[in-house]
């Protein structure tokens, strides 16, 4: 019975075990502002994790996430400092787009029966290509007051806004996962296609809806990202689509679909983001904590694997 | 010709080729065999025949070794051998040729021939050009003129077949197994089968030979051998039995006297109306009427195209010509949503694969077709969710350690109950019912049977397809037989027999003479 709660909630004792080591370790990591910090740094990512959870949910993956963060801060920036237009109306188009990016994979994906891995991976080069493209590579610097407002603004001249983002992105996922139709026939269409075929649900255009929203998130990403580094780079998000897929699976979803919850997945953000902040204030290298993140990631599967052995 | 004979020894007194004594299998809650013997000579072609699910399958694959029988014996040449993997039998000379055919299709045909034991030379090198040649030879031998170049997902089915073919002759294959071979084959195909089959017995080869059309068990048969729920009910010479003979064989008189319910519930009413609905190469002109409150059996056999009319009629596969009227109406129905919207439902057949979302909970598998009840603007009431599911495990009485278990942690019986809940809670008012009952335990079964009769009583209409003969007669109004994708005949059900049923589903009144 022990070992069975243990592994129900393998993540959470993982997660506050590795919190207890870096507080013991650390004399900086339980600062106010290295949390805050962790949680800052996390943002961006855990948003795009949670488009991520939406498609692997579906049975599907989407590389093409970290891509999208860059193509829609390049946009933004260009629309926004070199066309000038208001920033208001430069947000909303570079969202528009990475919505059209999303659209496209899903598209592609559903209707024309080519497999996510596949299409993702063509939409990750494309529009990482577009990102170079915009400005010959080159990043675009010196965003309006206005945009950087988006995250230097402070709660109560204390709480970052980017901790309000998260609350709401993931209270809002949260509800449309567990609370709405929709979310219903996301897990349904990753857990039976066939069946979720024949009990009425159209297949075709949930799962498409799943890539749009992934591709909608990053583009917030992308956005959240140029605010608070007030430049927006074509490298920028480089990376982020694995380690979204790495935090989803951390949080218990299964790659084949139907399995999964959205909590777990902000769970897995955080480890991974709090592994990197709590190996650097312990002064290990950048490339120990690659090594590190891989065994946690293959970890976390391998107990849940461990669970449905068992229970054949 | 071989003919009826003492159990495994020819007049001159050497060994049969093939015995098999006392084979006996079960699988969880099923006894798929018990006590089957069963022989076969050097240069005979056995048939065997049954109904759905009387344990031909079974029985071939424990000869072939994909199978492990729990008990009994095989004998080659009167040789004892133990089979217990393919390699095995294949070694023994005993070569299946599947219905779903085990052929890589990109790869080329010479290279299927040779897969796993490649024609190498002592470095291990591939000697391409000889088994080229080798092939090429073999293909001859079988009658096809093709290069063994060509891939073999650029042949036809008859050809792959024929690749099969060839591919057991190189294994020096002695007893060739054919499980359905023309299922999918043309006229002029099957000829040319026959053809086959017949140097291959003359070559003193022996044949196993599997089919549910009794037309060709007369044309290529010298023995017959029949099954019936895994036991083995005797063996005949062709020459020396009827066709009338071979049904009652397959049926038995014991179960003939299946009891009809009393009650009816049918009215004049006619709720759906199917006018010359087609889909290519498996259904042609079926036309039929479904009342108010009856029930309509579909009868047939495996691969007569039951599954696919239901599936047509719900908009699941797009019909090629036909149309559907729903209370004297025609509608368009292209897709499930609008089937279910227009108060049809299907209970599929194979409730893991199409019915089921076994990882999730039991109420979220019972309330998914029917999210639009516990919703408003798309948000879901988890409260009338638990409600009505709480009502609905009440009612169908499933047994479940609660609404949030796995599906996947209940009994086949306690599943499929699911699956209806399901339909159920759709609040249709036509049934389609694939096979609801097979693979469950009796008591489950009655409780389902229960369940429909529940449904006509509130007004509903079904169209029940089963296997299951005496399932069918007891409770269907009427039964339409199907065969081959076409309507064979319209039966009330009074006073009609299985044997009547199994006729019209095997063609055997096409050639009643015999």
């Amino acid at each position: 019975m022990a070992v069975k709660i243990l592994q129900k909630y393998a993540i959470y004792f993982g997660f506050l075990v590795i919190f207890a080591v870096f507080a013991i370790l650390s004399p900086h990591f339980l600062q106010a502002d290295n949390l805050s910090n962790i949680l800052v740094q996390a943002l961006v990512m855990a948003i795009i994790a949670i488009g991520q959870t939406v498609v692997i949910l579906t049975g599907g993956i989407d590389l093409s996430v970290g891509s999208i963060v860059a193509s829609t801060s390049l946009v933004s920036a260009v629309l926004i400092v070199d066309v000038g237009l208001p920033v208001p109306v430069g947000l909303l188009l570079s969202f528009l787009i990475s919505l059209v990016m999303g659209f496209v994979n899903g598209f592609i994906t559903h209707f024309g029966k080519v497999p996510p891995f596949i299409t993702t991976l063509g939409m990750m080069s494309i529009a990482r290509g577009a990102a170079l493209a915009l400005k010959g590579g080159r990043p675009v610097g010196n965003m309006p007051d206005a945009y950087e407002a988006i995250a230097s603004t402070q709660l109560f001249g204390r709480v970052p806004i980017f901790i309000v983002y998260m609350v709401v992105a993931y209270a809002l996922a949260y509800l449309l996962l567990t609370y709405t139709r929709h979310g219903r026939y996301i897990y349904a269409i990753g857990g039976n296609r066939d069946a979720a075929r024949l009990s009425g649900i159209p297949v075709k255009l949930y799962g498409t809806a799943a890539f749009v929203i992934a591709g909608g998130l990053a583009g917030i990403g992308g956005i959240l990202l140029t605010a608070r580094l007030d430049y927006a780079s074509p490298i920028a998000g480089y990376g982020y689509e694995l380690d979204a897929i790495a935090s989803s699976v951390i949080g218990g979803a299964s790659l084949s679909g139907g399995e999964g919850n959205i909590l777990g997945t902000l769970l897995g953000a955080l480890m991974i983001v709090m592994l990197k902040n709590g190996l650097t204030l312990l002064d290990v290298s950048a490339y120990y904590q690659q090594i590190t993140i891989g065994i946690v990631v293959i970890m976390a599967v391998f107990l849940d694997s461990i669970k449905s052995l068992r229970a054949e | 010709m071989t003919m009826d004979r003492p159990a495994g020894h020819d007049p001159g007194g050497a060994p049969a080729l093939l015995q098999m004594r006392g084979i006996t299998k079960s699988f969880p809650g099923v006894r798929a065999l018990s006590d089957v013997s069963f022989t076969l000579e050097k240069g005979e072609v056995h048939v065997v025949v049954g109904e759905n699910g009387a344990g031909k399958s079974t029985l071939i694959k424990i000869l072939s070794g994909a199978y492990k029988a729990d008990d009994g014996e095989v004998l080659i040449d009167g040789r004892k051998v133990l089979m217990d993997n393919p390699q095995k039998a294949l070694k023994q000379g005993v070569s299946v040729i599947y219905q779903e055919l085990n052929l890589n299709p990109y790869m080329p045909i010479y290279e299927n021939i040779y897969l796993g034991r490649e024609r190498t030379n002592v470095f291990g090198m591939l000697r391409r050009s000889l088994s080229i040649r080798e092939a090429h030879q073999l293909l001859e031998k079988v009658g096809i003129d093709i290069s063994p170049r060509v891939l073999v997902k650029n042949l036809g089915i008859a050809q792959k077949q024929m690749v099969e073919i060839a591919k057991a002759m190189s294994l020096n294959a002695r007893i060739f197994v054919f499980d359905e071979p023309t299922s999918t084959l043309s006229q002029a195909e099957t000829t040319r089968l026959f053809a086959l089959i017949r140097d291959l017995r003359a070559s003193g080869c022996g044949i196993i030979y599997i089919s549910h059309r009794l037309e060709e068990i007369f044309q290529i048969g010298d023995r017959c051998t029949i099954l019936r729920d895994g036991v083995c009910i005797g063996t005949r010479a062709i020459a020396a039995v009827s066709v009338r003979e071979l049904i009652s064989m397959m049926v038995g008189r014991d179960l003939g006297q299946a009891t009809r319910r009393v009650e009816s519930f049918s009215k004049d009413h006619v709720v759906l109306r199917v006018e010359g609905l087609c889909l290519t190469d498996v259904l042609s002109d079926i036309s039929f009427e479904l009342r108010e409150g009856e029930i309509l059996g579909l009868a047939g056999l495996v691969g007569s195209g039951r599954t696919e009319l239901a599936k047509c009629i719900i908009g699941d596969l797009k019909k090629t010509a036909g149309r559907i009227v729903l209370d004297g109406a025609p509608v368009s129905l292209t897709s499930v949503k609008r089937a279910l919207a227009r108060g049809i439902a299907y209970v599929s057949e194979d409730r893991k694969k199409e019915g089921l979302f076994l990882k999730h909970q039991v109420s979220t598998n019972m309330t998914i077709a029917s999210l639009r009840r516990i919703s408003r603007y798309g948000l879901l009431s988890r409260r009338a969710e638990r409600e009505l599911c709480a009502a609905t495990q009440r009612k169908l009485q499933i047994r479940s350690a609660g609404l949030n278990t796995q599906v996947r942690n209940l009994s086949g019986g306690n599943q499929q109950k699911v699956v209806i809940a399901k339909w159920l809670l759709t609040q249709a008012r036509i049934f389609i019912f694939d096979e609801p009952t097979r693979g469950i335990d009796v008591g489950a079964k009655d409780e389902i049977h229960g369940i429909m009769l529940e449904l006509l009583r509130h007004g509903a209409s079904i169209i029940m397809i089963s296997s299951d003969m005496p399932e069918l007669l007891a409770l269907a109004d009427r039964i339409l037989v199907m065969r081959m994708g076409k309507t064979q005949a319209v039966l009330e059900n009074r006073g009609i027999s299985q044997e009547d049923i199994l006729s019209l589903a095997v063609g055997a009144h096409s050639f009643a003479g015999r």
